[in-house]
Formats: structure tokens, sequence, C-alpha cells
């Protein structure tokens, strides 16, 4: 590709983005899928235009996973690599890629045009492995199917002739409660918005009791309330579709199945709110979902429920626009999510200021899970004792579970609020559990011994990732992987998380190969503390919880694995002096050291 | 402690900079050498570490005599001490774990500019390299860490005043940030 042609598609995006500088991520992940990277020659185009330091452009590239300044291959090919997908196969089917065609994996080969990698969590583990093919989704990964693509890139198949099954994904919903079982119909909400009017409709939303469903559990009414109080002008409504937490995928099932719900909620929130703009931030691992998205918001324009003079009200003027994430866990936080929506690193912010009184550009705004939304709006039809029937009095309503791992159904389950954890095992078909991980790495990791638990804000809380190990299992390979995920997931803003992560993942590596005494568990508890009290945000704050606790909850994962010598070193010594002593050939007793501790 | 408190010091895969900065505590070198007495250093120039009360580690491990030596400080030293950023983190030696062993001999006894009969080393005499160089708590346990490139003198003074006072060692926020 030439630099004129890049300056040129450059110049084509800044006019369809209004060369607003919020949108630089927007006009970046367009040019990456054009021209699988980024030139210099756009860059400096992009920044000069946007009136940005080219190392602000820059900045915003290096931050995200799927923006590269290098050419990927026109196969660019990222296996999914949760523990989940890694329990499906998903690493020896990658093996099995590169060894067909001969690559090796994080490697780009220029005869092929094929990038080979692993990438966090794509949010398939119920129709796994999975991998992403330029940036859209591949499910069921068999090995006839890995050979079948194998043979496609030989042959330079273009991507969209392959077929189409490879691509595609299922809802398997296994489970529905009032949520998925009533009917919403179309501008329901919006009619019952108009009939009782935003403070009693608030006040309904309150009763109901309903919060946030991306973890959180904030006070859905509330946040709607603070944000229509706040003193700032032209507030925003963002919805959270960055689902990120390795194991959910959820809100995945909602925006391909019921996407027209989520609107609702959304355009709801924004008249009570007072809003006229609106977005959605979708993750870039599903970016499968954009146009079908794209249609169902035409869909609605079309019906008079979007966009100006909704249901005829010239009052009620909202509309929705979609921006895509691109491979960065930490945008599910919500002041970050605001950053990248602003088009810039996804750090999060210092708060307060809440994004309820400055968020989007400095203006109110409310960001709710597509879940939160899509409650509201049948809490709105349906009215707040409906939505009581189910739950416990502190978590009303119900909950939709993302379940995977070792279980005979895995799939979407939605359960009342206070349901056990062995009641959803049991309904999932998994047996001789050995642990489950709720609510994803950052979560909580429950031995059998507390299966009697429940799913409840103040008991098992969950943004809806529930993945499940049995006996078979080696957890500390899930600890392991959890904890790599955090390494490459840290944002690296604050101290306590950048270096506390990559401190506990070679520590856990110590444990692993067997060079790890009790002074070991003692300093990955200390950094772990360190790191829940003084991390930046909560990615910070819980990135050790996998490691806490299993090592209070299986103790013997860890204490069968260490030396009883009070101190061992990190490493093998001696085999440290393998390449010297290959490469002088030396032999003399100088070229050994002991190994172990002292 | 009773008596004199016996002190050794090293340098291992580091510049002698923490080596500098802690003569830089200046006339109060002479206050500190009323309380402590000196074993194996560069200053005493003894070659052999004996039974110790405190041992000052600098720089990073990254060979096989580092090892050694450094096993050595903590056979005989009851306290020992990592100083500064090469024995905390690897340090500047530990930019070349990016890279192969054989790619940094290379570069430097093959590829070098103006090198004469090109070779990689081998001598019995000398140490030979770690495939990476390591902080030195990857190889033994230490009791404090010093941070600092170097650590100023004035950190390095507090330390040993708190350290000999049997007081807990605290350091205002100036003494060890470097923002």
């Amino acid at each position: 590709m030439s630099a004129q042609t890049a300056t040129e598609l450059s110049d084509l995006l800044l006019k369809q983005w209004n060369r607003d500088p919020a949108n630089l991520l927007q006009i970046l992940i367009a040019l990456q899928r054009d021209l699988n990277h980024i030139p210099n020659e756009a860059i400096r185009y992009l920044a000069s235009e946007l009136s940005l330091p080219q190392s602000v452009v820059e900045g915003v590239i290096g931050f995200y996973t799927f923006l590269h300044r290098q050419p990927r291959g026109h196969y660019d090919l990222l296996f999914s690599d949760n523990i989940t997908d890694q329990m499906q196969g998903s690493r020896d089917r990658a093996q099995q890629l590169a060894t067909a065609l001969n690559v090796d994996l994080g490697a780009t080969s220029e005869d092929l045009g094929l990038s080979l990698g692993y990438t966090s969590c794509i949010g398939m583990p119920d129709q796994g492995p999975a991998a992403l093919i330029n940036g859209k989704t591949l499910t069921r990964l068999s090995k006839e199917r890995m050979d079948q693509i194998a043979d496609l890139i030989k042959q330079q198949t273009p991507v969209d002739q392959w077929p189409e099954e490879f691509f595609t994904v299922e809802d398997n919903i296994r489970r529905r409660d009032i949520l998925l079982d009533t009917v919403l119909d179309k501008g329901a909400a919006l009619t019952s918005y108009l009939s009782q009017g935003p403070d009693k409709l608030l006040d309904e939303i309150e009763r109901s009791g309903l919060r946030g469903r991306g973890g959180a559990g904030f006070k859905t009414a509330l946040k709607w309330r603070f944000c229509r109080e706040a003193k700032g002008e032209d507030p925003v409504v963002v919805c959270n579709a960055d689902e990120g937490e390795p194991g959910t995928f959820k809100d995945r099932v909602l925006l391909q199945s019921y996407a027209d719900r989520l609107i609702e909620g959304m355009t709801l929130c924004a008249a009570i709110i007072g809003a006229s703009q609106g977005f959605i931030y979708l993750r870039g691992e599903y970016r499968y979902l954009l146009e079908p998205l794209q249609q169902e918001l035409q869909k609605r324009r079309d019906s008079g429920l979007l966009g100006s003079t909704i249901q005829g009200h010239a009052s009620l003027d909202f509309d929705i626009e979609i921006h895509l994430g691109a491979g960065a866990y930490i945008c599910g936080e919500e002041s970050a999510l605001i950053e990248s929506l602003e088009g810039k690193r996804g750090i999060p912010r210092i708060r307060p200021p809440f994004p309820v009184t400055q968020g989007y550009l400095g203006r109110p705004t409310v960001v709710n899970n597509v879940e939160t939304f899509i409650a509201a709006a049948m809490i709105a039809d349906n009215g707040a004792d409906w939505f009581r029937s189910r739950g416990t009095s502190e978590s009303t309503g119900t909950k939709l579970l993302s379940i995977s791992g070792d279980c005979a159904r895995p799939g979407i389950y939605e359960y009342p609020f206070g349901t056990s954890i062995q009641t959803i095992l049991d309904d999932c078909d998994a047996t001789n559990t050995q642990a489950v991980q709720v609510a994803g790495p950052a979560g909580m990791t429950l031995p059998a011994s507390e299966f009697n638990r429940v799913i409840a804000f103040d008991d098992v809380p969950t943004g809806g990732s529930f993945m499940v190990f049995d006996h078979s299992r080696n957890m500390l390979e899930a600890v392991q992987n959890f904890a790599d995920f955090f390494v490459h997931e840290s944002c690296g803003f604050c101290t306590p998380c950048r270096v506390g992560t990559s401190l506990l993942k070679k520590r856990l590596e110590k444990v692993i190969a067997g060079h790890a005494t009790g002074m070991d568990l003692e300093k990955m508890i200390e950094i772990g503390h360190l790191m829940k009290t003084s991390s930046h945000c909560g990615l910070g704050t819980t990135a050790a919880n996998p490691i806490l606790d299993t090592i209070e909850k299986f103790p013997l994962l860890y204490d069968e694995r260490l030396k009883t010598t009070s101190f061992e070193p990190a490493f093998d010594l001696n085999k440290a002096l393998d390449e010297a002593r290959e490469i002088t050939g030396r032999t003399d007793p100088g070229a050994y050291v002991e190994g172990g501790g002292v | 402690m009773s008596g004199k408190v016996k002190v050794a010091t090293t340098s291992l895969a580091g510049c002698f900079g923490c080596h500098m900065s802690f003569l830089d505590i200046d006339e109060r070198l002479i206050a500190l050498s009323e309380l402590v007495e000196f074993d194996r250093t560069p200053i005493t120039d003894i070659k052999e570490v004996g039974p110790c009360d405190i041992g000052l580690i600098e720089g990073g491990v990254c060979n096989a005599e580092n090892v050694e030596v450094l096993k050595e400080f903590r056979r005989n030293c009851r306290i020992l001490v990592a100083m500064g950023a090469c024995a905390i983190n690897g340090g500047i030696p530990a930019m070349r774990n990016s890279f192969d062993l054989k790619e940094c001999l290379e570069e430097s006894y093959v590829h070098g500019v103006g090198v004469e009969d090109p070779q990689i080393p081998s001598d019995t005499e000398i140490p030979l390299l770690l495939n990476k160089v390591h902080p030195i708590h990857e190889v033994v346990k230490i009791d404090y860490f010093l941070p600092g490139c170097p650590p100023p003198a004035d950190t390095i003074w507090t330390f040993f005043e708190q350290l000999l006072n049997n007081q807990p060692v605290e350091f205002t926020y100036r003494q060890i940030h470097y923002d």
C-alpha cells in the first residue's frame, strides 16, 4: 500500500468520523482493518489533521492489542487463550495449524501472509476452541476443521469465501426465567414512559431494586437520578458491551438475539435523563455483531423508535452510535471505557468526579451493562412487582450466567438471585466438580465445601462468568492462566498493578516449577494484599484474587509443590550455565555451580 | 548488637556506583567506623567473607562466580541487603536478557568494530556467564532492599543508623523516591 493511499484512506475516514479527535480510535480501527497495520504516513497525517501530537496517536496504537504498526498477515488468526479454551484443546489446535503450515506461533509468515497468535478470551467458551480471523469469530475448531483451515490458507482462499458454518455462533440458552421468557413488545417501555412520566417511572425502577448487572451492583435508579440531576449540559447514555471478563458471554447472546430490548432500555434511560446522544461500546472481539446491530438500530429508526421525534414526540430525540473496542480488557471499567470512547488510551480515571456528573467529554453520563438496560426496559413494561417476584430482598430479579468448562451443557442460564452453586452445577450436568470460578479471574474460586453458597450481591456476586473445573484439572494451570491474563491486561498506569501482576506471575511459576518454599507463598500473599489496597482501579485490586483464594482454599495445590528448605532459587542455577558451556565447550569444575538454596 | 558490628560488601554485576555512593557519606565514615568493623569489602581488600552481621550486595547475578560469592555471603551474613537497582532488578546488565547469550558474545567478540582474531573467549580463569542476568533475590533470601541508582549516601546512612540502633528501617519519601 503506497503512502498516498494510506493518506487518502485516512482522509476518507476523517470525513466519515467528522474530523473529531474523540473518534481517533474508530479511525485507527478502520485503518488497521483495511491496511493490516497503521502506517507512519497515516499517523503523521491524522496527527496533523486532528491537531494532536504524533505521540498521542502512537500512544493510542500502542495501547490496544488489535492495533499494529507493523503489518499483520492478510490472514490474522488469534486463538482465544482463556483456560476454558485451553481445556477444549485450543493450544493443540493452534500447534496443529502452525505445524501444518510450517509457521511459528506468535509470528507472521510472509509467504502465506499469515499471522498466528493468542488473544484473551473472545467470549465463546461454550462453543470453543474459538479464534478470530481478521476480526471474525471462528467457533468449534475441531481437528478436522483445523485441517480444512490449513488447506484454505494454503490455497489462499479469501476469508469471506470460507464455509459459513465456521462462523456460526450459537446462543445456547439453556434456562430461561422472567427476563428471557417475558415478551417485550417493540416500544412498550417507551409507551409506559409516556404514560407515567420520568419521576414515576424512576420510582418504579427504584422500587424494583434493580442493581447494575456488570458486577459492581450499583443501584440503577440512583445512577440515573444522579445523572438526571447533574449540573452539566447534554447528558449521554453509554452501553458497556465490552464484555471482557474471561468466561463471560451472556451479553454477546443478548446483543445477538435481544438487541431491540437493549436499544429500548437505552432509549428509556435517555428519555429519563434527557439525553440525545448514546453509544454502544462494543468489544472488538464481537466485531461480527457490528453490522447486525447497525441493522437493528436502523430498524428502530424506521419504526420511529429511535432518532428525532420518537413515537411522534418532539421532546424524545435520541440516537445511538456504535464504537468498537480494540482488545483491551481494562476498557470494561467504566471510566476507562469513557476514555476509550473519547479516542484515547483506556486508562481509568480518578474518581470522583464520577461519570454521572462528568463522563464522556465532561458531560453527565450513565454507563450501564447490556443486561441492566434490558432489565430496566422490562421493568418499565411489567412493573417493579414483576421483577421482585424473583431473587432476594437485597438482590432482586434474575441474573444471566455464562456457564463453561467441565459440564455437559455449557451455555446461558437465567437464574433468580439466591440460587445455590450446587443447583446450578446439577442443572448444567457438571459432575465430579473440584472448583468453580465465579465472576471470572477477578472473582472467587469456590471449593466444593462452598457450593451451598448462593449467587447474590451479598454472597457470591458476579457479572456472569461461571467456569467449572472437575477433578481431572490441575487448578494451578487455571491460576497461572489468570495470572498471565492480568499481566497482559494491566494498563500499566499504576505501579502496584503493573509490577505486582508480574511479580505474582513469576512467583507462581516458581511454585509450579517446584522451586518455591513457604517464604514464596508469604511473599505472594504480601504482594497480593499490597495490590488490593493500593492499586488505582478494580483490575489491580482484584488481580491477586485467584492466587489469594487458592492459597487459602486449596492449600494442597501449593504445599505439595513446596520445598521444605527455607529458601530456594527461582531458577535452576546450574542449568543457567547451559548456553555458556555449549558456546565455550568448557567442562572444567568451574563450568558448573551447585544448585539449591542456602 | 553487642561490640562492633561486622559488615561485608561486594559488587557483583554492578558498576561500583553504589559503593561510591556509600563512600559519599563522607565524614560520617569516621562515625561509622566507630560502630562497625569491615570484613570483606573493596576497601579492606579482604578476599574471603567471614561471619558477619550485615552484608551489602551491589549488582545482579550474571555469572557463575557471582552465584558462588552471593551464596557465600548468605552463608556468612545474618542480614543480607540488596543495594541499588541492579541488585534489586538486574538493572543495566539485565538489558542483555532480551538477546541470546550467543548473540551478545558474538556482538562483542566476533562482529565488534575493530576486533582482531575474532573468537568467543574460553578460559577456566573467566567465570562462565549465566543465560540471563538475575536479581539477587532470585538466588538467595534477601532481608532488605535499598532502591536507587545508586541509593543516595543519606539513604545508606539512615539505613545504617536505624539498623544499628535496632530501630525499624523507615525512610522519608524523598530518600527512596526519585520522581
